[in-house]
Order: structure tokens, then sequence, then C-alpha cells
């Protein structure tokens, strides 16, 4: 299994990050090394282990539907690098 | 030109009325001031973990029940990746796979033109979470409130290939589907507030056509009649662009509902990548019969089965019984009233006429936040009771009811404080017809000469003489008999 440098660019689009060629490259090399790992666990012998679909035995840990209080709003804003009228604000989303 | 099918999938987003939010504690709510129902879990934060609802995980369970779904025994939530900013984590939390989604499989009933029923497969019926609102600013940005981040919503999607095959459908499908979520009250269906939305993928193909044509989604549909809208312009849209040897264009389309046609939305530059993986933040849920059971015991008895059994049991018209079950309180009204004793068809008579009237004029409404009427179901059986003896007659009862619908006194004591008993004695009666008789000599002349009409000047002169209080129709046959020669 090995990636290309397209597929890098493209996992690199998703996740918003900018790369010049040099950190692609470093990268397909990094994501190739990780994916060889894949390749090992595949070679293990799993016969009779039934698949679990966490790594935590536990079931339905949920919480009972009562309302709390919430952040007060100063609180909740105070990290934004930009508010107004109590919104975080973000550079405009363009979608005509 | 050759015929076209239409195919309509339907997607649709109910937000669940729940208190508190389907991760964190924070209240939900509609309106109010932005980012005052937040908290670190609902933003994103890092170090936070979120707990699911158990309520919310009940009301999708009774939802897919409802719809007839197969329920999973084993359901995880999964992670569906992608960057927006009304999107604080980065990822939506949703239910990825076929047979994972708390329900799948299922259908729907709507009722066709022909008067007879229509399957609408149902897909799934899965749990995720709401995106908080953007809002453009005249001044430059975007702003946002994650006041609605983190709201329980369930997605309930129809199957494929699509049933629905006409923008009737389209709406008819809606519309039975609101009526469900509310009389199971999961959802409040609000279409204009956007508590309940809807996102038809719309395709045509020519007759015949086994492969179906390329689908558009469509959005921003607020109301039922803006879903019937919207389908039938893409509908025709498309038609009109293949007969012109165009080609459909896979696209989200917006509804403009000022001048009733939809327009192509930015089309995204690659395919969605979302990357669903299972959440590692949330443990697995497993159903077992107990809890399953326990859901199903909270359903009640739906729209459709109510609206047969009013046909079946009470012989109501489909029209009738279908008013009655448009609102549940309403429908229990109703029933009170048949369960006191009523004749169902003259309760049903007086509550979609005269009593759906008044309440309509006045704001009032049988239960609920508005104003509560005064009248009772028991208010209603005694003054049915009233009329059906002759007592009174249909025409006092109008009378009799107004007075109970603006005071809530009992029909018998309104009756009885204006002396208005029908008077059906047949004695009585003769004797008024006798001295009508003998008041209009040449009246009874002109009958005996073939004049048959004037029978209605007597009868009308008997009613005076009672001072309306005669039984109309008693009176109509006394009449005539004493005109007999």
């Amino acid at each position: 299994m090995s990636i290309s440098v397209d597929e890098v660019r493209h996992v690199a689009k998703l996740a918003r990050l900018e790369l010049d060629e040099a950190e692609i490259l470093a990268f397909q090399s990094e994501l190739n090394a990780l994916l060889g790992h894949f390749q090992d666990i595949a070679s293990l012998n799993v016969e009779g282990i039934e698949p679990k679909p966490h790594a935590v035995a536990l079931r339905n840990v949920w919480a009972d539907d009562v309302a709390r209080p919430s952040l007060l709003r100063d609180e909740a804003l105070r990290n934004a690098p930009v508010t107004r009228a109590g919104l975080f604000i973000v550079p405009q989303i363009i979608e005509d | 030109m050759p015929e076209y099918v239409l195919s309509v999938g339907m997607e649709v987003h109910a937000e669940l009325l729940t208190q508190s939010k389907m991760f964190c504690r924070c209240p939900v709510a509609f309106g109010g001031e932005p980012n005052t129902r937040v908290c670190p879990v609902c933003l994103g934060l890092p170090g936070t973990l979120p707990v699911p609802n158990r309520r919310a995980i009940e009301l999708v369970m009774k939802t897919a029940l409802a719809l007839n779904c197969t329920i999973a025994r084993h359901s995880v939530f999964h992670r569906k990746n992608y960057f927006y900013p009304d999107l604080p984590k980065g990822y939506q939390v949703s239910q990825y796979g076929e047979t994972n989604p708390i329900g799948y499989g299922g259908f729907l009933e709507i009722p066709t033109a022909e008067g007879g029923f229509k399957r609408i497969g149902i897909r799934r019926v899965h749990l995720e979470e709401d995106t908080g609102k953007l809002m453009h600013l005249p001044s430059g940005g975007s702003g946002i409130d994650y006041n609605r981040a983190g709201v329980p919503l369930m997605e309930i999607v129809t199957d494929f290939p699509p049933d629905i095959q006409s923008p009737d459908e389209a709406k008819e499908y809606l519309a039975q589907l609101r009526q469900i979520l509310i009389y199971l009250g999961v959802c409040d269906g609000r279409l204009e507030e956007g508590s309940m939305r809807c996102e038809p993928n719309i395709s045509v193909r020519p007759q015949g056509a086994e492969k179906l044509g390329t689908k558009t989604e469509l959005k921003n549909l607020n109301s039922f009649r803006s879903v019937q809208l919207g389908v039938q312009f893409e509908m025709r849209r498309q038609i009109a662009t293949l007969e012109q040897g165009g080609t459909i264009l896979q696209e989200t389309r917006g509804w403009n509902e000022a001048n009733e046609s939809s327009f192509a939305m930015r089309i995204k530059e690659e395919e969605n990548d979302y990357r669903y993986f299972p959440c590692p933040d949330l443990i697995p849920m497993e159903f077992d019969d107990p809890f399953i059971d326990r859901v199903a015991q909270e359903i009640p008895e739906l729209p459709l089965a109510k609206t047969r059994r009013y046909q079946d049991e009470l012989g109501l018209n489909a029209y009738d019984a279908g008013l009655l079950i448009s609102d549940q309180d309403w429908a229990d009204f109703f029933e009170k009233a048949v369960t006191l004793g009523g004749n169902p068809k003259l309760v049903c008579n007086w509550m979609n006429s005269d009593f759906a009237k008044l309440l309509n004029e006045s704001g009032q409404w049988v239960a609920g936040e508005r104003e509560r009427t005064r009248v009772t179901p028991t208010h209603l059986v005694e003054l049915v009771k009233l009329i059906e003896s002759n007592s009174i007659s249909g025409k006092m009862g109008k009378e009799v009811f107004a007075e109970v619908f603006a005071t809530g006194k009992n029909p018998q004591a309104i009756v009885d404080a204006r002396g208005l008993s029908q008077v059906s004695d047949s004695a009585a009666i003769e004797a008024w017809v006798q001295e009508v008789l003998d008041a209009h000599p040449d009246v009874v002349e002109s009958y005996r000469t073939g004049k048959q009409g004037v029978i209605g000047f007597l009868v009308g002169q008997v009613m005076k003489r009672s001072q309306g209080q005669a039984n109309p129709a008693l009176v109509q046959e006394s009449m005539r008999k004493a005109l007999e020669p």
C-alpha cells in the first residue's frame, strides 16, 4: 500500500493545510510509513476474535435530559479573535 | 415528446423536542440572544467529552418504530468531517452505514387521490446534531450563533430507488410525516421556523428507461406549498432541459419563494469527502427487547389508524375524519364526546362547523397554551341529545351552542332559561294548524286548486304562532294531512 503525491495534496486540502512541495514529499513518506504499520496488523491471525465497535467495553453511557445553565456569553466569546453583537465573527463566507 | 417519470427522494431533518442538547446539557429553545445557550462541549473546545442525551435516543427509536423500521441492536455514532464555521468541532456527529442507524428499512403510508394508500419506503432514521447559524453581515464578515449547535437532530431518508413519483405525493409524504412526528411528540413540525426541514432529491427519466436520471437537490423549502411547487418546478425545468438536448447537472439548487423558481447554488469543485469514522469519544449503544418495548409503549394511536377507525367503526367519511385528526387535542375532544354517548356523526358535524368557526373567530382552542374554550365534551353531547330527541330544533341548537361557547353554561340550563323547548306535542300542533287554516281560507282554496307551493306559507304561519317552538317536521306533516280532502 502506498500513497501518491496527489493523495497527499487531497488530504492536505481537506485538512485546510497549505503545504509546499518539500513538505508534500516529506508527508508522503511519513504517511506511507504509517500505513505500512497497518500491513503489519493485517498479517496478524485474528481467527475466532469478534470485531469490537470500541476499545472500551462499556455500553449505553447516557445522560438524563435535564437542562443546566450554559456559559455566560462573555465567557463563551472570550477566546474569539473577533466578536460583534454577541456573535463570533469570521471572514465572509461566500455562498450565493 | 416522450413521457417522463419523476422520482423524488426525501431527506427530512427534525429537531427533537428535548430539554437539553444532544451531547451536553445546554438548554434547547427557539430564538433568544445569540450564544447564550453554549458551553465548552457544544463549542468544541479541546478536552471536553460528549455524553449522549438518553431522551433523544428514545425519541428517534419511537419515530423509527412508528415508521415500521427495524431497530438496530448495535448502533454507534460516527464523525462526518468537514470544515464550515457553523460546525464548531470540524465534524458533525452522525450515524453512518446501512444497518447502524437506530432505525432502518421501514415505510410510511400516504393516501392517494383514488382513495387508497401508497407505501413510501423509509431507508433510515438516524440521530445526529444540528449546526449553528451563520449570518452574513452587511458590514462584511459572517457572524455565528452557536445556540443551535448540538441540538438533537433526527434525519429521516426515503428508500432508493424512490417511491415518490409526483409533486403531490412529495407534499403528502411530508404532511403525513409531520403529523406523525407531532402525534409522537418528537418534533413540533414548524417548517417556517426550520424545526423541520425538507430537502428533496429530484430526477426525471423517459418512461421505460431503467436508469434514474441525474438528480438535483432542492433547499430552502419552508412550507408544504413550496415543497409541492419546488418539486414541480424542478421536474418541468429538467424535462425542458432534456427536451432541448441539454444535460442535467448534479447540483444543489435553492428555492426562491418570491418568484417561485429554483436557482443553482455554488457547485462544489470536488466531491464531498467526509471521511466518516466511528467517534472514539462516544460509547457504542446496544438495544435489547425490554428497552425497545418500553419505547414502543409510548407510541399513541397514529393519525392514519385514527382516520381509518373513525371511518370503519364510527361511520364518518374520509373528509370529516381527516378534519378531526388534523390536531391531536381536537381528536381527543371528539373521542371524549363519543365515549360520553354522543352520536359520532352529529358530534363531528357540530365540531367541524359551528364549534370550529367560533374557535377560529375567538382564537381559543380545546387545549394547550392558547386561551381555553369553555365548551366541554359533556356540553356537546348534551346539546346533540337535545336535538336528537326533538326537544329543540337544529336552529335553536345553534343559538344554544353560541351561548354555551360564550358562557360555559349547560345546554339544558340555557334551554330552560330561555324557554326554548321545541313543541312536539301533536295536539298542540294540530290546534295551531287548525287556527291557521281558519284564518286563511283563500290560501287553503288555492292549495286545493293545485297551487301546492303555498303550503310553505301555511307552515310558516304555524311556526309564527308557536313563536318558533313547534317542531317543523311535525308541523309540515300535520299541515299536509289537514289539507288532504
